[in-house]
């Protein structure tokens, strides 16, 4: 259950340990199995853990993939994090779907991933996108992207904090297509009441134990009654008979999309389809500074995948070393604390925190004109004072 | 049974555009192709062909006041044309929905044959009542018009101080099918399935009337937004219409973009975008997305182009609470008579009224209330008047 994996994000120390959700917690393992079908089984599958060392899966992916998760490695040697790094690295020129197979396994095998954006050479209609395929094989319906203002980065808007939470499976990227008649082609875009009703769920019980205030649905009912009708009403009816102390409303997308290059300041919690909150993480990203700095969580009921926020391959800046590698390196320090290595973690979120807002060693993509290898060397730096003072 | 039962029957079968590219594709059969070009280049532009004018030249054009602030900004509109000389009759119509004689409602005759002698219409915001029985009347306009194309210019206003400084992005937007076709239904209890219908004649229209838009109105670049690498088929028939019909136009630059890389690029530097090129929905947000960028909803013009005739209307709200008190801002209806004036090649009238417009705007002594001022709507218009001379 969505509401179990949240436990193991960062939160207040006394909730840390809490591993079950407070409807589930009076329920016998029967009762759940068979009478609350929407809490699924509390299982907890250990993650494979030798020595108090993890291993986790690293996807490298195309464009500037490698080269980041190579500052990454470096990073974690230098503080000896105890991760193992399981490689599978993705062909994409390549047809079949064994690489993608293989790192599946891999993923069901470790628990946790961390991955760049894969690429999909092929425009053929019949191969689906890796990346959604991932996606849906590990059932990782929820996506989770913390936007935080950085203040050392000079953007228009100030102290913005917004959290997406966008479902990730299913919707507009069904990739459901058919030709019925030449020139006449339908695209499916397939919501569903369990779907939706997790992904409410989780974002109701984020916003809960993360304090937050207010949860916002961003859908467009108003034109497609039936989909996104079922969606909105699924996170009302949460709202109003299992949260009623978390403020609910609900905003167009294109109102929305307004109102957040005028105002952003007005959302907490936003909660959407597929579609949408590609768009609006993207949106919100630009505001704060670029694709470069923010990283985003996959979570499904057995699997959490660490990416960065917006899904680039970044394939025109590859191998030029200006790529801006902060958006891995948060995306590797979400999975450490997601671990439970809270130190590690610490460590390296302090590092990036005081090179990015009080060294200001950027890349040029967000206003600086540091080259990768520069801004991966300050962290280091900075990681060694701190771990020394 | 009846002639007309079986005619009411047949009608929705008969008006769905898949038998009509069924009917095409036995019509033409072996010329299907060269059909097709020729269907494109047959249609004559709207506005262009004879319509309603008298031997003095003066040009009939239909009026639709609307509902709220409707009848207000329309006659602030037409005493600016009027103040200015614009050789332009205005043919005042009402088009609330009535209850036809087989009991639905629709627009009434009198405006369709109104728009249908003049082909050129000027609207004011339309309100649609919540209720059953009532389609929403913005939407019965454009079927009854066959308007598919939407054209939204946004330029930064001088004067309008947003964050955004340099906007000058034209969102042209496929206007009749898409996601919003509105075909939907529950298969089984809790699976919702919304279809998306692309044809490639719809997108052929499109792309064509935005490189003749390119180029007649001097702009350099048509760029494609799109998110072929989820919705392959759909998204890359519109994408290799653009992509052929970029080949006849070799005066204007083409290219093409994901959904995401536009909205992340659009809110960090606008000016890298001149003019957008999409499909339904994501024409519907990003319009919007892009007049949020220069001030909001009040201050944007829009058009509708068709193959029947061109709509020009603002896009705002009726304003229902400050209706009636001369509170209200005209701007965004005389910017799109503008666009109007320049739809009927009448150039130097449009210069006229858009130059006054804007010295207003930038001296900002006299402007409305939702812009920052204290001034009466027709302190406004009379402002404006006054600049023209």
């Amino acid at each position: 259950m969505a509401v179990r994996l949240l436990s193991k994000i960062r939160l207040v120390p006394e909730l840390r340990g809490a591993a079950y959700s407070s409807a589930a917690a009076q329920l016998s393992d029967f009762e759940v199995q068979h009478k609350t079908p929407v809490i699924r089984k509390q299982k907890i599958i250990p993650v494979a853990q030798y020595g108090g060392r993890h291993a986790v899966t690293m996807l490298p992916g195309g464009g500037i993939g490698p080269e980041v998760m190579g500052y990454v490695r470096e990073i974690f040697k230098y503080i000896g994090a105890p991760i193992d790094f399981e490689v599978v690295d993705i062909d994409p020129t390549v047809d079949n779907d064994e690489d993608v197979q293989y790192a599946i396994t891999t993923i069901k095998r470790n628990g946790v991933g961390l991955k760049g954006n894969i690429e999909t050479k092929s425009e053929a209609a019949y191969v689906t996108s890796r990346n959604v395929a991932l996606r849906n094989e590990l059932d990782m319906y929820a996506y989770v992207l913390n936007c935080k203002s950085f203040p050392g980065v000079p953007t228009r808007h100030k102290d913005i904090d917004v959290v997406i939470i966008r479902q990730n499976t299913e919707g507009e990227y069904a990739m459901l297509e058919h030709e019925s008649v030449y020139g006449v082609i339908e695209s499916m875009k397939v919501v569903t009441a369990t779907n939706s009703e997790r992904v409410c769920r989780f974002a109701f019980e984020f916003a809960k134990r993360n304090g937050r205030k207010k949860v916002t649905t961003v859908h467009k009912a108003n034109i497609m009654k039936l989909s996104d009708g079922l969606f909105l009403e699924t996170s009302r009816r949460l709202a109003r008979d299992e949260y009623p102390e978390i403020e609910h409303n609900d905003m167009i997308i294109d109102n929305c999309c307004m109102q957040l290059v005028a105002k952003p300041h007005q959302f907490d919690v936003m909660l959407m389809t597929n579609l949408y909150g590609s768009i609006v993480s993207n949106v919100v990203c630009g505001l704060l500074g670029g694709a470069g700095l923010l990283s985003g969580r996959n979570y499904g009921d057995h699997y959490a995948v660490f990416e960065p926020g917006t899904r680039n391959t970044g394939t025109a800046i590859a191998g030029k070393n200006i790529a801006n590698p902060i958006a891995m390196i948060n995306a590797s320090v979400d999975m450490l604390e997601h671990l439970g290595h809270h130190y590690h973690a610490d460590l390296i979120r302090r590092a990036v925190n005081k090179t990015i807002n009080v060294d200001k060693i950027v890349t040029p993509d967000v206003g600086g004109t540091a080259s990768s290898t520069e801004v991966v060397n300050n962290i280091m730096v900075n990681i060694g004072k701190m771990a020394r003072g | 049974m009846s002639k007309n039962y079986i005619n009411a029957l047949l009608k929705p079968f008969r008006e769905s555009k898949v038998v009509e590219s069924l009917l095409k594709l036995f019509e033409s059969g072996v010329n299907k192709s060269a059909g097709a070009a020729v269907g494109v280049k047959n249609e004559v532009p709207a506005g262009r062909s004879g319509a309603a004018q008298y031997s003095t030249g003066v040009r009939k054009v239909t009026l639709i006041p609307g509902h709220g602030i409707g009848p207000e900004i329309t006659v602030a509109v037409q005493k600016i044309f009027e103040a200015a000389k614009v050789p332009i009759e205005w043919d005042e119509v009402d088009v609330t929905a009535v209850r036809g004689p087989d009991g639905k409602f629709g627009i009434p005759q009198k405006a369709i044959d109104s728009v249908n002698a003049n082909k050129i219409g000027l609207k004011g915001p339309l309100m649609t009542p919540v209720g059953k029985g009532y389609r929403s009347l913005n939407l019965a306009l454009r079927k009854e018009f066959d308007l598919y194309a939407n054209v939204r210019p946004c330029k930064s206003l001088d004067g309008i101080k947003t964050l955004y400084d340099n906007v000058d992005v034209v969102t042209i937007r496929e206007n009749t099918e898409g996601e919003y076709s509105g075909i939907e239904h529950e298969i089984v209890d809790g699976v919702v399935q919304s279809i998306k219908l692309i044809t490639e004649e719809a997108s052929k229209r499109v792309a064509e009337f935005a490189f003749q838009f390119a180029q007649d109105n001097k702009r350099k670049k048509v760029t494609a937004v799109h998110k072929a690498n989820i919705m392959r088929m759909s998204d890359g028939l519109f994408l290799r219409c653009c992509r052929d019909l970029a080949t006849k136009y070799p005066g204007v630059t083409f290219e093409e973009r994901y959904l995401d890389t536009v909205c992340l690029n659009m809110v960090q530097d606008p000016s890298k975008f001149d003019v957008l090129v999409m499909p339904n929905l994501y024409g519907d947000i990003m319009s919007d997305m892009c007049s949020g960028l220069v001030g909001g909803l009040g201050l944007t013009p829009s058009g509708n182009i068709g193959k029947n005739g061109a709509l020009f209307e603002s896009v705002h709200g009726t304003a229902p609470s400050i209706a009636g008190q001369d509170k209200a801002n005209p701007t965004a209806l005389l910017l799109s008579g503008v666009m109007m004036l320049r739809h009927l090649r009448m150039y130097d009238f449009a210069d006229r009224i858009e130059g006054a417009c804007f010295a207003v705007l930038k001296e900002g002594r006299v402007l409305t209330e939702d812009l920052g001022g204290k001034s009466s709507c027709t302190d406004y218009t009379n402002e404006i008047i006054r600049n023209m001379n």
